[in-house]
């Protein structure tokens, strides 16, 4: 009999890396597919038959596709993630600073985001149906209504055009300081958060109602509990693991966020670098992105799935 | 009965259908063509272009009228055709089980585990942007999400005993769907139709608004906003109206369904 | 002054009333049975006695005093004392009532905790403590366990535990051995026996049972729809109850008539040696049964037996894995898909729960209308006279035929399931403990159209049950099962009177009788 929590580390991260696989694929077989291929991108419409066939032969475009896919494959494994066509630089180059710069802006807007979300979430449940719920089931509805760019030009409106606080375009120089970053950082990383607290508030409060619905929060107030040792040592903890297995919506709305607010904000991210790619067909970048994007969702993914496991003695701990 | 209807739900529903009927009757409503080039770019609001005019001189009006037909009807289409296809496939996933469920199962993991804007974006790359990928996109997108939901609930309805009362009477499929099943699943689906409704509306604005989406010259909601960043960014607010119909199809929508899912819990409630 | 005195209590929830006109003492070191049917408010009057109310319930007016405080005006502070320091609840579903994330010695002496001079290492001990008065295995070791990693029996002891940890002088039983099997609720009774007589202490034991109970209080109190019926000493309400409803509750556990010989027809449905099981497990091994026409047939067994096993099997929803199913010296197909629509009609089987048995969203109408059309291909006026006369059959009024499952009540559930099982005019019934929901009197009415239908209709009847006073009124012949096997089979009669197998008495002993000393006697012979 094997030890739970172990079973699930390996299952969880065998249907990851299948889900990885899976995205390779459809990319890699996506690009593969289209009319026009790399050979033609790299020498433009007036290249010789002759010549585009060398260079073909060159660039190994005349193997099959299963071969293609390994060579594809074996090269990102080693960083090689074939050149971009816009700005003929190897994609991983491209790729590394754009990465990092949306990783700030995310794990920020996430740092400020998740606790927030679970506190008003835990509010709301405690005060069911009463005046405080209403109104924060309301404002988190017009959230998750309002659409992000929408968001982020009335903050700019406000903060930016009309107090003058922050700027409205987050333009960050190699070397800034650590106020500069905060300063140019702070309406993106507002935006961000209200695009991803709703739904993680709207889950907490779900999952805190259904918790204290529990025979178990009955009994600790038949023993005399203090409502506050009730909600933070029996309910919470129990809460935990639901709203963490369901927060993968939460991040899918992280990604989607990030997207928009870069390119609202004009912040040199990988969203906005993929937009560009999307809108030139610069293939390999995209390709990049994706993954990219895909092996960043995954990740959290996993470790979400991972902590609400952690968090849970009924599937940590063996039966007998 | 009437009388059960709280005034959100009464807002909701008034917001949606005034601006469906607009949206209907645009070349009537809409005080000029979306194309015809009226004053000078970036005009201040008047009398005459009641919303200024945009970065080519195009009255904004009318361009949001216009705009809000593709946002309407984009979102509606999609929502229709991937609630079909969702409920068919869960039923019959939930019904049937084995092979077939396991099937659409893994499918539409692996399209999960891809973000949906990024999704959106790789196929946009490879098919190129037309109207034809981007609704096939996103009804494919939508389509799982409907069936991740509605398989849940299929799920937890075949295995109530009822199914097995109505499988040792030996029927067929069509009776367990739209006899047992379907009934008992309509008050979820109707929520989600309303969710999922919101969330194309919001979707095809994000992506147009990024410039993937509807091309230029014409232009949903979203794409208005794009055309008109520049005006906002220097403190001009009637560019953001497109936006805020969208706000205001997202909210309504989600309106009724706060509205129907409080409607029914207390149903439920009282039932038993 | 009594040690609890509760006088006209009202207590409703919202508009409804849940409790009205409540006036009930008890003494230091009584102990006070509560009984009634589901919906009698007898957990709600044994959570006010300890000034506990659910959430969205209120005390109207009246009053509850407990060793001479109010608990209704007392603060909420004072009362949370009171409930840490001397009173103390078992709950009905210790799995449910036990929070799945601590140990369990965490859980039992987490009052202790509150106290800051209580180091963790003196909370194991008193936890190892109680676990050994307790007499559960390895009481040094259990404390570590979550809730889910031990049985129900077990965990319910952990839970009179977590009742003992400060020595209360009030112990609310609630229901606590309902939800466990003949032979765990034994263990149970005699350790709250035990407890109750060393600590000393006054103890309310809620129950529906009445003969378990009868062994357990030294007063009764009966209650029906939030009023008491009647309240008196144990003996005088075992043996010479004042009123009607109380007079009926007695006799159904009055040991009836066993039921006479079984017809001697031939067997309609006949399994022989079926191996059964799910997965990798296999459950059920080398089952042989016989079903007559006109013959009730008792399948009996502890949960986990393998009974229910069995019987979805015959009805073709488990294909066995070895073995072989005859209908009139027919084989059957194993799977249902692949009967025919004639043997599909023949075979009916009903379900446990009727709630999530019946379509919520069609109505009863619609319901018995399908086999009607669906096997006898009725239409039109004769469908609707058939329908009507169905619901004669089973006693219900023909103006039910339009309302939903959700409006009736769960007898009337029950019994809507059984006219559609005889809609189709089978020839054998499959009940799958199709009482055990239900409340002793519904349960006992149930079983009388049951048998007079099998009369009337000369069905022959496989009743899977794990109530063995059930099975002693009602069944022909018995098969008793264990882990899956067949561990004893015979005329009722002669099973119960001389079981010649040692599981079999041990079943039979376990079961609670309203006998005066039965639970000392048991006591006795066991320890």
């Amino acid at each position: 009999m094997r030890h739970p929590l172990l079973s699930f580390v390996i299952q969880r991260f065998g249907s990851g890396l299948l889900s990885l696989v899976v995205v390779s694929v459809l990319v890699f077989i996506g690009t593969a597919m289209l009319p026009g291929d790399a050979a033609q991108a790299i020498l433009g419409q007036d290249a010789t038959p002759q010549a585009l066939s060398e260079l073909r032969q060159e660039l190994g475009l005349n193997d099959p596709l299963y071969l293609r896919y390994w060579h594809w494959v074996a090269g990102a494994l080693q960083g090689d993630m074939g050149m971009s066509f816009s700005s003929n630089r190897p994609v991983v180059d491209v790729l590394i600073p754009r990465l990092i710069n949306s990783m700030i802006l995310a794990l920020s807007a996430a740092a400020i985001a998740i606790p927030l979300a679970i506190g008003l979430g835990i509010v709301a449940a405690l005060n069911r149906e009463k005046l405080l719920d209403r109104v924060i089931s309301m404002v988190s509805m017009w959230l998750v209504s309002i659409p992000a760019f929408l968001k982020g030009y009335i903050l700019i409106a406000i903060f930016a055009t009309h107090l003058g606080w922050f700027p409205g375009l987050a333009i960050v120089r190699r070397g800034a300081s650590l106020g500069d970053w905060a300063n140019a950082l702070a309406l993106p990383v507002a935006t961000l958060v209200f695009v991803t607290i709703a739904h993680t508030m709207r889950l907490t409060r779900t999952a805190i109602l259904s918790v204290m619905a529990s025979d178990y929060i009955l009994m600790a107030e038949i023993k005399g509990l203090s409502p506050r040792r009730i909600v933070i040592r029996h309910a919470l903890p129990n809460a935990l693991s639901p709203i963490l297995s369901i927060s993968m919506l939460t991040i899918a709305f992280l990604m989607v966020g990030v997207v928009v607010v870069e390119a609202v904000f004009s912040y040199t991210g990988m969203g906005k670098l993929m937009v560009d790619a999307v809108a030139y067909r610069d293939l390999p970048l995209v390709q990049a992105c994706g993954v990219c994007f895909s092996l960043v969702f995954i990740l959290f993914n996993f470790t979400a799935d991972f902590l609400s496991i952690l968090v849970n003695p009924r599937l940590r701990e063996p039966k007998a | 009965m009437i009388r059960r209807l709280s005034p959100s739900f009464v807002l909701s529903i008034s917001v949606l259908a005034g601006l469906a009927l607009v949206a209907v009757f645009a070349p009537f409503v809409a005080p000029y063509s979306p194309a015809e080039i009226r004053a000078a770019p970036f005009g201040v609001p008047n009398a005459e272009n009641l919303l200024g005019t945009d970065a080519l001189g195009r009255d904004l009006l009318s361009r949001t009228i216009y705009g809000l037909r593709y946002t309407l009807g984009i979102s509606t289409f999609v929502t229709v055709i991937a609630c079909t296809l969702g409920v068919v496939l869960a039923i019959m996933a939930a019904v049937r089980k084995g092979w077939v469920d396991t099937m659409i199962g893994r499918a539409v993991d692996s399209i999960m585990a891809i973000p949906q804007i990024i999704f959106a974006l790789i196929v946009l790359a490879v098919a190129g942007i037309s109207l034809t990928t981007l609704v096939c996109t996103m009804i494919v997108l939508e389509a799982t999400l409907f069936f991740r939901i509605l398989r849940a609930s299929a799920g937890d309805i075949a295995a109530m005993d009822f199914i097995e009362v109505a499988r040792l009477r030996g029927e067929k499929l069509h009776w367990y769907i739209f006899r047992e099943i379907l009934p008992n699943l309509a008050p979820t689906l109707i929520a989600e139709f309303g969710i999922r409704f919101a969330y194309a509306s919001l979707f095809i604005s994000a992506l147009s608004f990024l410039g993937v989406g509807i091309q230029p010259p014409d232009a949903d909601l979203g794409g208005l906003v794009r055309e008109n960043a520049l005006a906002i960014s220097i403190g001009r607010a009637a560019p953001l109206v497109p936006a805020f119909v969208i706000a205001a199809i997202a909210i309504a929508a989600n309106g009724i369904v706060d509205w129907f899912v409080h409607k029914y819990s207390i149903r439920s409630e009282l039932g038993q | 002054m009594s040690f609890l005195e509760i006088s006209d209590l009202l207590l409703k929830a919202g508009d409804k009333t849940l409790l009205s006109n409540i006036s009930v003492t008890m003494e230091k070191g009584e102990v006070l049975g509560l009984i009634g049917e589901s919906g009698a408010g007898k957990s709600t009057l044994g959570l006010a006695a300890i000034g506990f109310m659910r959430p969205g319930c209120h005390v109207a007016s009246g009053e509850v005093r407990l060793m001479g405080q109010s608990l209704l005006t007392m603060l909420q502070e004072e009362l949370r004392q009171l409930r840490q320091q001397k009173v103390a609840y078992v709950a009905q579903s210790a799995a449910a009532a036990f929070n799945p994330f601590y140990r369990l010695e965490d859980q039992v002496t987490e009052l202790r905790a509150l106290q800051k001079e209580v180091s963790k290492l003196e909370r194991r001990e008193i936890a190892r403590s109680l676990f050994e008065r307790l007499q559960l295995p390895e009481p040094e070791k259990f404390g570590r366990k979550y809730p889910h990693q031990v049985s129900g029996g077990q965990l319910q002891r952990a839970m009179i535990a977590m009742a003992l940890l400060n020595d209360p002088e009030l112990v609310v039983f609630d229901e606590p051995t309902t939800a466990l099997d003949v032979t765990t609720q034994m263990e149970v009774l005699r350790v709250i026996r035990q407890v109750i007589a060393e600590q000393q202490c006054a103890a309310i034991y809620v129950s529906h049972d009445l003969a378990v109970i009868s062994q357990i209080s030294d007063r009764i109190v009966v209650l029906r729809n939030g009023v008491v019926v009647e309240q008196a000493e144990t003996r005088k309400i075992i043996d010479n109850p004042a009123q009607d409803y109380t007079r009926a509750l007695v006799a159904h556990r009055k040991v009836g008539e066993f039921v006479g010989q079984p017809s001697e027809a031939n067997a309609v449905i006949e399994a022989r040696a079926l191996d059964l099981g799910y997965g990798a497990n296999t459950v059920v091994r080398n089952v042989d049964l016989q079903i007559a026409r006109g013959e009730i047939v008792a399948l009996v067994g502890e949960s986990g037996s393998g009974k229910t096993t069995v019987a979805r099997s015959i009805a073709g929803l488990l294909p066995p894995r070895a073995g072989e199913i005859f209908m009139n010296g027919k084989k059957l197909a194993d799977n249902v898909d692949h009967r025919t629509d004639d043997i599909r009609r023949r075979i009916q089987f009903i379900h446990q729960l009727p709630d999530v048995a019946l379509n919520p969203r069609q109505r009863v109408r619609a319901a018995l209308s399908r086999p009607l059309q669906k096997f006898l291909n009725l239409s039109g006026a004769s469908l609707q006279k058939r329908l009507d006369d169905l619901m004669d059959e089973v006693e219900l009024s023909r103006e039910l035929l339009d309302r939903y499952p959700g409006a009736l009540s769960g007898g009337q559930k029950q019994r809507v399931c059984i006219a559609r099982c005889l809609a189709a005019e089978p020839d054998i019934l499959i009940c799958d403990e199709v009482t055990s929901a239900l409340d002793a009197l519904v349960e006992d009415s149930i079983l009388k159209l049951l048998w007079r239908l099998q009369r009337q209709r000369d069905i022959g009847i496989l009743f899977i049950t794990h109530n063995l006073g059930v099975t002693r009124r009602f069944a022909h012949s018995v098969i008793i099962m264990e882990s899956g096997k067949i561990v004893e089979r015979g005329l009722t009669k002669d099973v119960f009177a001389n079981p010649g197998q040692e599981y079999t008495r041990r079943l039979l002993a376990s079961e609670p009788t309203t006998r005066q000393g039965w639970l000392d006697d048991q006591l006795a012979t066991t320890s």
